[in-house]
């Protein structure tokens, strides 16, 4: 059985096609690490399996079914966007505004409820947020409430929209592990997107990369080499491995340096050459 | 001794002066009247706060001017017009889409056009001209027992609606991506909360004013929210808050003869600094004990 299922997808928004006929499998229990520049279609993707955003040819399946809104299969941790900025509400209130949260009427948390968020924030070791105003929390810290609060109901499926975004490298690390072992130990299927590859390295099963409407799914000794990429961006990439680290570059392009701050001391080198096509 | 009698005769005349009050009807139906609109306006704006949209119920309160002087104009009472005026903008407002909604600068230029009709309004109805005080600044001394039931009906109206969103309208505010993708109708919630911020408007516009409903929609929401974090206790002390605010405002106004809508200005601002200054105060504590 095939968790995601994309058939010769077009997936598009307002006419504008982003991913244009595109074919591939995800398998019960992958950890996949979604890859590719910005603007590649990674949300796209994950808003098409969501069911928010219909195939305009071909193909869409995730449980063997078109996607369905709302799928309670399905845990969704959104790249984000909307940072309200000074909003007071504790981590408990913030996960249970999610709960149920499409019914009609008033809010209401039953003890099955309570003791369901702080079991997952448990998971995460994030218990203590539950009392935290939001505001008070910092990004690895909501980041956490985040994923803990995507994986309430049990899903079988994980979407994580760029969860390593605005952490610093610890955090990084951290988070990656917690969605390993969790997603390991109750064997979810997970779309990991992320704009840097090493850091999923020793995690991921295998990778798809986006670029220029079209995906490569494989693992990553088949997907991240010069010929694939190359063909994928249409331009000349050269994959360097060095130290267990791997470096994509496009030559003539403009390659820009992520440096991590560590600021806990220890020697890492963790540099990595970050590729930016547009 | 002499300063213990002194005082007990002091706190007798204030506790006189105080039951004194209720003997004028004209009291007692802007107790009633401001206690109505303070509980309406103090949890609809708790919501209004939380969303970040308090200008575009600032603006739709300045269209509810011009609806309540065109209402004048031909005939109608300006709580009509008001209404009518507030929920159609409040309704259009949300059908665009949260984006106009939170476009401060097209809700600006649209709250001016609406104040400049207000005054065209006026112009060609100079006898209405009296009542423009009463609109733009409130008049809760001069509520009368038919206006107390039309509040009451509004408010329920207004809390009951409120209520039948509000899971989906709190789950929308905090996480817009992630109840999109739930199956929350985000724009039908977005516009239904429009349309009840625009009757909660219409109310309190009878008490303070279309220009100083922020006293009551704002302000006390705006400290609840500074001083606790749970939803419930946020929303009972933000009605609590504009209870106290109004009532106390009444009270002052009574016993100093100023505008009652200045008193509660004055204590709606007072509400919110010290709300500001006391969780200011107790966050720096709090940093100070995790460095420690």
């Amino acid at each position: 059985m095939n968790v995601v299922e994309l058939d010769r997808a077009t997936i598009g928004i307002a006419g504008h096609s982003i991913l244009s006929n595109v074919s591939f499998a995800i398998g019960p229990g992958e950890f996949i690490g979604v890859l590719g520049p910005n603007g590649a279609g990674k949300t796209t993707l994950m808003r098409a399996i969501l069911g928010l955003l219909p195939p305009s040819a071909g193909y869409v399946r995730v449980f063997e079914n078109a996607p369905q809104r709302g799928d309670r299969g399905i845990g969704y941790l959104p790249q984000v966007r909307t940072v309200l900025p000074d909003l007071r509400v504790r981590g408990l209130d913030f996960i249970g505004s999610s709960l149920h949260g499409e019914r009609w009427g008033l809010p209401s948390l039953n003890r099955h409820d309570k003791s369901m968020i702080e079991a997952t924030l448990d998971s995460v070791g994030a218990r203590d947020l539950a009392k935290r105003p939001l505001s008070d929390m910092s990004g690895g810290e909501r980041q956490r409430l985040l994923l803990a609060q995507a994986l309430i109901g049990e899903p079988k499926l994980l979407l994580l929209d760029e969860p390593l975004i605005s952490l610093d490298a610890r955090h990084q690390e951290v988070a990656i592990d917690v969605v390993r072992r969790v997603c390991r130990e109750r064997k979810i299927t997970v779309l990991f997107s992320a704009h840097e590859l090493n850091q999923l390295l020793g995690t991921l099963d295998r990778v798809l990369y986006l670029g220029n409407g079209q995906a490569v799914l494989g693992t990553v000794d088949e997907v991240v080499t010069a010929p694939v990429l190359s063909r994928l961006f249409g331009t000349d990439i050269s994959v360097v491995r060095a130290e267990g680290h791997i470096f994509v570059m496009s030559r003539g392009y403009d390659v820009e340096r992520v440096e991590h701050a560590h600021d806990h001391g220890h020697v890492h080198d963790h540099h990595g050459h970050h590729h930016h096509l547009h | 001794m002499r300063t213990t009698m002194a005082m007990f005769t002091t706190i007798t005349a204030t506790i006189i002066t105080f039951i004194d009050m209720f003997q004028y009807e004209f009291m007692n139906n802007a107790f009633a009247a401001a206690g109505i609109v303070a509980v309406v306006s103090g949890i609809v704006g708790y919501f209004l706060v939380m969303r970040g949209q308090t200008f575009a119920g600032h603006a739709l309160s300045h269209i509810g001017f011009a609806g309540a002087t065109g209402a004048g104009l031909i005939g109608l009472a300006p709580l009509w017009g008001l209404l009518g005026f507030t929920l159609a903008a409040g309704i259009t407002m949300g059908a665009l889409s949260e984006r106009i909604s939170n476009r401060d600068v097209a809700i600006g230029v649209v709250l001016a056009l609406a104040l400049g009709f207000g005054l065209l309004f006026l112009h060609y109805y100079t006898s209405f001209a009296t009542q423009a005080t009463a609109l733009l600044f409130g008049n809760v001394l001069a509520v009368d027992h038919r206006m107390i039931a039309t509040l009451v009906v509004l408010g329920v109206v207004t809390l009951v609606a409120l209520a039948a969103i509000m899971r989906p309208l709190i789950f929308s505010t905090l996480q817009p991506e992630l109840a999109e993708a739930k199956g929350v109708p985000l724009r039908f919630v977005s516009t239904a909360f429009l349309a009840i911020v625009a009757l909660a408007v219409s109310e309190c516009a009878q008490i303070v004013g279309v220009l100083l409903v922020f006293t009551l929609m704002v302000g006390p929401p705006a400290a609840a929210q500074r001083v606790t974090t749970g939803l419930w206790s946020g929303l009972a002390l933000s009605a609590a808050l504009a209870l106290g605010e109004a009532w106390l405002g009444i009270t002052l106004a009574f016993h100093t003869d100023w505008p009652v809508s200045f008193c509660i200005a004055c204590l709606s601002a007072l509400g919110y600094f010290t709300a500001l200054f006391a969780s200011g105060r107790r966050s720096q504590v709090g940093r100070g004990n995790e460095t420690a």
